[in-house]
């Protein structure tokens, strides 16, 4: 039964709360913009200069925090792009959300490469270090999965508690609400529908952007190319999956990630008797499943991907 | 926020204009909707915006509220001039909407739809107590009441509409905008609503009530303004109004009304035994319903929406498959309930939605005239399009049913809603079909176009068809309809003969509050009207 033992190990339960921890922000990030109406595809290349933007800004010597806050403006206005060509323009959301995810990728790679022309191993930085609860990280086999993560982890847990609040308990979450729902209604109260959206988009994106952070600063010390690696498509999927509740998106991502970590165990276990492409394909055929099981009942925001526009007959 | 925000105090001398509107012009693309436009609203007063659809009403009341910007002129409330295109300057100033379309989401809780915008959006907490409290006041005062946490989804028509008005009256207002509020009311819930009306002008509001229906207007309003293609072209005090005036005022030209002349009924077309169709989500099904509909008969079926009319359209239509009972159309049992096979037995069907279900609005006329006959010999040969059988077919339709507005090729959504009417009904009764399911094929729509559409199944009739007429709108069930049987929560009563029934009894059965005399089921009235 050394398949289930995996499930006893720490080292499992540590990796799946990091492997969760970029899918949080970018589900999040997702969850935020779509709750006002707009869907953002260009959360893959949003992730990706996120995690360039924040490596190479302590690269260059600057503090880690300085730069997930460099990390998130950029992602900011990129979102602030996709915004104002969704919102005010009313162009479609899937085209130009692609076209946002192909840009972004891109442009990180050639600033990279810009900045750094020489390097042929990605050079590693001094990332955050995991903080250690004292306490409660002793806790059998999940002490440290909860309260020995690096600082970013923790981050992502409350913003799931904050964004949940604003979301649900401020008028500005009820704002956000109403322009994904019935955009005519806010205007009808006075709301300015493009500002509210726009404002959403951007913030939404700035989450996503400090997801692909955490990967440069927190999981890898490094930035290489197409290091996203489709992450931001698994957090378009877990939006609907949570049925864009955040609370939801957070078990979401902590399930999808026990399944990625677990497959990587799975595979040094039977090792090469089954190729291990089976494995690495396991936990997207399982939320896939999942997506199938919980996706009967969702309630779509009514004007997901309508555009809005004031005064239009 | 305390409760003496509709201050009775402050309704001066009834000659005090609290909303003046000075010379609004609006052109969309090539139609003027407003044409220099002046009106005042008196403190206090019930002023009727009378007018066909597509006369500029609900554009001059957007322009009002801030939703449109005008191309010309200016709006003053209390004497201050209010910044054009922004609601919430409109709010501010005293305005509230309540929008033909009710802008409501239907996800969200009736506090949530009421509080929005209420509060800062920069304020880190929202104070639902005292918002529910203020509301469940307001809602006693004006007899408005809602439950505060119940989803709109949940809530009738009717509530709906109180939760609009509350929304208007929670910020302040003290000019009510009324955009068709009736249309989607019920006889007795209408009664209601003309009692509220009067209690927000006791409490001091001064009302703009939009309208196409005379006898609400001459019910209710103090003052009558007439708009007709984007002009105001009468404005009287409604005690010295009457009807034929004001009719002819608002159409311009004399309407003929559709005689209707007594046939008999021939052999049976349709007949329904004892049928009983699953309920969807949230709506009812059909309970064992029996009908019967001959050739040369309009058959009505009265009731409020939502007690499964849907279900026995979508079941002429096609779209639902029985549980149990008997269809049988020409003295043939149906066996497969598809829309094609539908088609084929000669049904025609006129859908409740126009918009939805009735064209493809970003396809064009042509398109949509051939849309349920396109696969027929001239219309497609080896899977092939014929564009030119298609276009004269299509110019035969906008000839002989007078749609009038775009050309073929535009999108289709363009159309008005009487023109999209006929386009619909011109394709329907091109087919020759000979049963014809004709659902609320008024709604929505003016004077004329409504006269219009009776004619057309008034003459299908007479020709020998055998029609299904479901409205919400007893007057026209009893216009033109033979037989009127009412539906209430899945199960329909018996057929009255027209003559023998009146609104009053027709109103009373809708509501369940008097059992059918043919079914017999308890408690069904209670929570009604």
């Amino acid at each position: 039964m050394e398949w289930l033992e995996i499930f006893l190990n720490t080292s499992f339960w540590v990796a799946a709360v990091r492997i969760a921890t970029p899918l949080i922000f970018g589900t999040l990030g997702e969850v935020i913009c779509e709750k006002a109406g707009v869907l953002n595809l260009g959360i893959e290349g949003i992730m990706t200069i996120g995690a360039m933007v924040g490596w190479m800004t302590v690269y260059q010597g600057a503090g880690l925090w300085t730069g997930v806050l460099f990390a998130a403006v950029c992602g900011g206005i990129f979102g602030l792009l996709h915004a104002m060509l969704t919102v005010p323009l009313g162009l479609s959301q899937h085209v130009t959300g692609i076209g946002i995810t192909l840009l972004a990728t891109s442009l990180s790679s050639y600033v990279y490469r810009l900045i750094l022309p020489e390097v042929n191993s990605p050079p590693r930085i001094q990332a955050f270090e995991p903080l250690d609860i004292p306490g409660l990280s002793a806790v059998p086999i999940i002490g440290e999965a909860l309260f020995k993560q690096t600082p970013l982890t923790y981050f992502a847990f409350i913003s799931v508690i904050v964004v949940a609040y604003v979301l649900y308990r401020t008028p500005v979450g009820l704002a956000v609400q109403m322009v994904g729902e019935n955009p005519a209604a806010a205007e009808a109260q006075g709301l300015n529908v493009t500002i509210i959206r726009t404002c959403a988009v951007v913030c939404g994106s700035a989450f996503m952007a400090v997801g692909g952070a955490f990967l440069t600063m927190s999981a890898f010390n490094a930035f290489f190319f197409n290091m996203i690696n489709g992450r931001g498509w698994i957090c378009i999927a877990l939006v609907v999956f949570a049925s864009w509740r955040p609370g939801k998106a957070l078990l979401g991502a902590l399930l999808f990630a026990a399944f990625d970590a677990y497959q990587m165990r799975l595979q040094q276990l039977i090792g090469s008797e089954i190729p291990y492409q089976i494995f690495l394909m396991m936990p997207y055929v399982l939320s896939i499943l999942a997506l199938i099981v919980m996706s009967r009942r969702v309630g779509y925001p009514q004007a997901l991907m309508v555009p809005y526009r004031k005064g239009e007959r | 926020m305390n409760s003496s925000e509709i201050d009775v105090s402050k309704n001066q001398s009834d000659s005090e204009v609290v909303l003046r509107l000075r010379g609004i012009t609006k052109v969309f693309g090539s139609l003027v909707a407003n044409d220099d436009i002046s009106l005042e609203l008196k403190s206090g007063e019930v002023l009727a915006l009378l007018g066909e659809n597509g006369a500029g009403k609900t554009t001059l009341m957007n322009i009002l509220f801030g939703h449109y910007v005008a191309d010309s002129g200016s709006v003053e409330v209390f004497g201050k001039n209010i910044p054009e295109g922004s609601p919430h300057a409109a709010i501010e100033a005293g305005i509230g909407m309540v929008h033909q379309h009710f802008t409501l989401a239907d996800n969200l809780s009736v506090l949530d739809n009421v509080m929005l915008g209420t509060e800062s959006l920069w304020s880190l907490s929202s104070n639902r107590r005292s918002g529910r409290r203020h509301l469940e006041e307001l809602g006693k005062r004006f007899g408005l009441e809602v439950q505060p946490h119940v989803r709109i989804s949940e809530l009738s028509i009717g509530e709906r509409q109180r939760v609009e008005i509350l929304k208007a009256l929670y910020r302040k207002a003290r000019i009510l905008i009324l955009d068709e509020p009736t249309a989607v009311l019920t006889p007795q819930e209408t009664k209601d609503f003309f009692e509220t009306l009067k209690k927000l002008v006791k409490g001091g509001l001064s009302l703009i009530f939009i309208s196409h229906k005379m006898q609400e207007v001459l019910a209710i309003s103090d003052r009558v303004a007439v708009l007709r293609d984007g002009s105001l072209v009468t404005e009287i005090k409604t005690a010295a109004a009457s009807e034929t005036e004001l009719a002819h005022a608002m159409v311009g030209r004399e309407i003929e009304l559709p005689e209707r002349k007594a046939l008999e009924a021939g052999r049976s077309i349709f007949k329904l035994e004892d049928v009983t169709v699953s309920a969807g989500e949230g709506r009812p099904g059909l309970k064992e319903v029996s009908l019967n509909i001959c050739a040369k008969e309009i058959v009505g079926i009265a009731g409020v929406s939502g007690n499964g009319q849907t279900a026995l359209a979508d079941l002429i239509s096609g779209l639902a498959v029985p549980q149990s009972g008997i269809v049988e159309l020409h003295g043939e049992i149906v066996r497969r309930f598809t829309p094609e096979n539908m088609l084929r037995n000669k049904v025609g069907r006129i859908p409740e939605d126009r918009h939805t279900q009735g064209v493809i609005g970003d396809m064009s006329l042509a398109e949509n005239s051939i849309s349920e006959c396109y696969r027929e010999a001239q219309f497609s040969t080896f899977g092939w399009q014929n564009h030119r059988n298609r276009d004269r077919f299509a110019e035969n339709v906008v000839s002989r049913f007078d749609v009038r507005g775009y050309n073929s090729k535009a999108p289709v959504r363009l159309l008005s809603g009487g023109n999209m009417q006929k386009l619909i009904l011109g394709r329907v009764l091109s087919g020759n079909p000979q049963l014809i399911l004709a659902n609320q094929p008024g709604r929505g729509l003016d004077v004329g176009a409504v006269a219009y559409v009776h004619q057309q199944l008034l003459s299908a009739r007479a020709e020998g068809a055998a029609i299904l007429l479901i409205s919400e709108d007893l007057e026209e069930l009893l216009q033109i309809a033979d037989r009127i049987a009412v539906i209430h929560r899945g199960q329909l009563s018996e057929t009255f003969p027209r003559e023998s029934i009146s609104i009053a009894q027709l109103g009373l059965l809708m509501t369940g509050q008097q059992n059918f005399s043919t079914t017999n089921y308890p408690s069904a009235g209670n929570n009604a009207s």
